[in-house]
């Protein structure tokens, strides 16, 4: 018979790495979908060109530094996808591609591999990106079913237009804010296809709904509170898109529910205060990392001992 | 940025996050990077800076109204400066250890360290280049040593947390340190452009 | 002191104990100035002059200033070649003192001069001191110079204003905003590191060979 022994907690699923990561992807799916959809080939080239820069990297790094091979625990395709998910969908192809090296080498890798890095590695990479080339990384697509017949007659394709959150979002009807026929990154714009994902996520139990629950919630609370339309703040930019999928990473969010709680009350709250009186139309990605730092300090402060951590014995 | 036109709390925002010691300043990364590896002991160095860099801010003040600029000799603001804060290092050490024992034995092995702390001479020649009053001085020392305190500390945390992590060797200690700084500097871009 | 000596104590500061890749010291300026090779040479020459001299001084007052008060002493010779370099730069290099700002008075508490002053400089002769000066000096301003080309030529094309990468190049602006500095200096630091293992383990192989 073989007994394992080994330190509490003896909580045994069945679910790794792998199953965790084929869960987030079919949560990913609608997200997906509906942004290739809405923005074309164009959109699919850029997801692909993503999730291929990231599986190799990761693979080009683990041969080269001798270790086990572990892309098909499938979490590099995951970062790689949502990485692509944060492009707009006419983005040159090398940023996608560089965006992803970034993200599993210097991010993840880099800090040891999985479970180790410290920033979510999609939203490090998007800063990065948005800090070095950032008109290419805020020239938004409009979505090619946004465009008039004639527009599309005359073979447009390639308009670029700036998030609601930029222009008025009030002149925008609800349902092209809810069904994305908006100009936006790939993965934000369609705020139902993230829901359904959401709801997913929630039903297997892969994420719990406080982070973004309290996210969404401070996002709307003080929104009002600066005296902006609550809703329309939710659903014009990237708010949905980072509560639900990179505000969430298990690795980088606190691990006790009442420091998630804290969690996701400091991303919403500075997501308001960034986009109010901030130098950027849009602070999800800054707001996420700025909590990625603070996660370590939460955790330490919210009570009990962090499972697992036990001290390397040398 | 003078006080009277943005308040108190915008002061505070800018000081301490939007033009961070650390992240946006350069100042004072050798204890950020020396003094970072457990919580405890970065936040005894982060609460030693605060209480030097306000009272520094302070003395450094006055010396330059009252002595150097009556004189004419602007041109020994920095020797001036740094023999002050040398000098009040000594005498706050001296005065904790009779009368402030337990804050002495918390604190104490932090503060020679701080005379070279380029944060201390930093903030006091910031505070005489931007023309400061008393006031600003003072409020502008501490909040920029608050930024500090939150910058070691948030550092601190992280490299608690990476003991156990599998960092390529070349990568550990300072290299992983200064990429973590790096990192940490990304997020803190989003507080550029509060103050106005 | 032999001649053999003088010329280890020289190239121990370029190499073995480079200021900012070896020992990891004074790393203020080096993430704070670099955002361009030209600024970092600057700023590593004029902490080259403050270091030449204030080893010199220090060496040749070093019987005569008590123990205990050396520290202070000490900042008060670096304080004054520190205060002549930022009368002579404002004089003559008023653009590259504007660019270096607070980092030219700050040279005062930058743990080079003072370490080498209390390890080097106060127990050794004049000559040795001068030369320890200049090798710590010059090993600082070429990792100046390193971090500012690499910085320069990722976020701008160009080493010294010469564009290197073609028009082409879109710069990776980042490496001249404030992260820039902490990301350059941690990876090339690693870098070396790397480097340097590699050859420890290749020398330590050939050891064994030849034992």
């Amino acid at each position: 018979m073989n007994l394992r022994v080994s330190t509490g907690p003896h909580l045994l699923t069945r679910e790794n790495t792998q199953t965790l990561m084929l869960d987030v992807l079919i949560a990913l799916a609608p997200t997906t979908a509906a942004g290739v959809y809405l923005f074309g080939l164009r959109a699919a080239w850029v997801l692909c060109v993503a999730v291929v820069a990231a599986v190799l990297s990761e693979y080009i790094w683990q041969k080269l530094m001798k270790k086990t091979v572990t892309v098909t625990d499938l979490s590099a395709l995951v970062t790689g996808l949502i990485v692509g998910l944060n492009m707009p969908a006419g983005v040159a192809l090398w940023i996608p591609a560089l965006g992803s090296a970034i993200a599993i080498i210097l991010v993840k890798q880099l800090f040891g591999g999985i479970g180790h890095n410290f920033m979510n590695p999609a939203m490090f990479a998007r800063a990065f990106l948005l800090a070095s080339w950032p008109a290419r990384m805020t020239s938004f697509l409009l979505p090619e079913r946004l465009l008039g017949a004639s527009e599309a007659a005359h073979g447009v394709d390639m308009v670029s237009g700036a998030t609601p959150l930029v222009t008025n979002a009030r002149n925008i009807p609800m349902s092209d804010l809810l069904l994305g026929n908006i100009p936006g990154t790939i993965g934000e714009v369609c705020k139902v296809a993230i829901l359904i994902g959401l709801v997913y996520l929630l039903v297997v139990k892969v994420v719990s709904w406080h982070v973004p629950v309290f996210f969404v919630g401070t996002v709307a609370l003080m929104s009002w509170l600066v005296g902006s339309d609550p809703l329309v703040a939710i659903l014009s930019g990237g708010v949905l898109f980072g509560a639900v999928f990179m505000a969430t990473d298990y690795v980088t969010n606190p691990m006790q529910k009442i420091g998630q709680c804290i969690f996701g009350l400091g991303c919403g709250a500075m997501v308001v205060i960034i986009r109010s009186w901030g130098n950027y139309p849009e602070g999800v990605t800054y707001a996420i990392l700025f909590m990625n730092c603070l996660t370590p300090l939460i955790d330490r402060f919210s009570g009990r001992r962090v499972y697992g951590m036990v001290k390397k014995h040398v | 940025m003078r006080l009277s036109e943005i308040g108190v709390f915008l002061f505070f925002v800018n000081a301490a996050f939007s033009n961070n010691f650390i992240f946006s300043r350069f100042l004072g990364n050798c204890p950020y990077l020396g003094v970072s590896t457990k919580l405890e002991t970065a936040t005894g160095m982060g609460v030693a800076v605060v209480f030097v860099m306000g009272i520094a801010s302070l003395f450094c003040y006055l010396t330059y109204e009252y002595i150097l600029l009556p004189f004419g000799l602007q041109y020994l603001n920095t020797i001036a400066f740094i023999l002050i804060i040398a000098a009040l290092v000594q005498f706050v050490e001296m005065f904790m250890k009779k009368s402030l024992p337990a804050l002495y034995s918390a604190l104490g092995i932090y503060l020679p360290l701080i005379t070279t702390n380029c944060a201390v001479l930093g903030v006091t020649i910031l505070n005489m280049n931007s023309g400061f009053n008393l006031l600003e001085s003072v409020l502008s020392g501490v909040f920029g040593a608050v930024g500090f305190l939150l910058a070691i500390v948030l550092m601190a945390g992280v490299r608690e947390r990476l003991e156990s992590s599998d960092i390529p060797k070349a990568f550990k200690g300072f290299p992983i340190s200064l990429i973590i700084a790096g990192f940490m500097s990304v997020a803190f871009m989003g507080f550029s452009g509060l103050v106005k | 002191m032999s001649k053999n000596s003088l010329r280890g104590v020289f190239v121990n500061g370029i190499f073995n104990e480079n200021p900012v890749f070896r020992l990891v010291l004074g790393t203020c300026p080096v993430i704070a100035v670099t955002t361009s090779a030209i600024n970092g040479a600057g700023m590593g020459l004029a902490a080259t002059f403050v270091l030449i001299g204030s080893n010199v001084v220090i060496s040749l007052l070093r019987n005569f200033i008590p123990g205990k008060v050396r520290i202070p002493a000490f900042i008060v010779v670096i304080c004054t070649f520190v205060t002549m370099i930022q009368l002579l730069m404002h004089a003559y290099l008023p653009s590259l003192y504007e660019a270096l700002g607070i980092f030219l008075p700050l040279i005062v508490v930058n743990c080079i001069i003072l370490a080498r002053a209390e390890a080097f400089a106060s127990k050794n002769g004049v000559v040795a001191s001068a030369m320890d000066g200049i090798g710590m000096g010059i090993g600082f301003t070429l990792a100046m110079v390193l971090m500012g080309s690499v910085r320069e030529l990722l976020g701008n094309g160009t080493i010294f204003g010469v564009s290197l990468l073609g028009a082409s190049f879109e710069p990776v602006l980042l490496f001249v905003l404030a992260p820039g500095g902490f990301l350059a200096y941690g990876l090339l630091l690693g870098i070396i590191n790397a480097i340097g293992n590699k050859r420890k383990a290749n020398r330590s192989n050939e050891e064994v060979k030849a034992a």
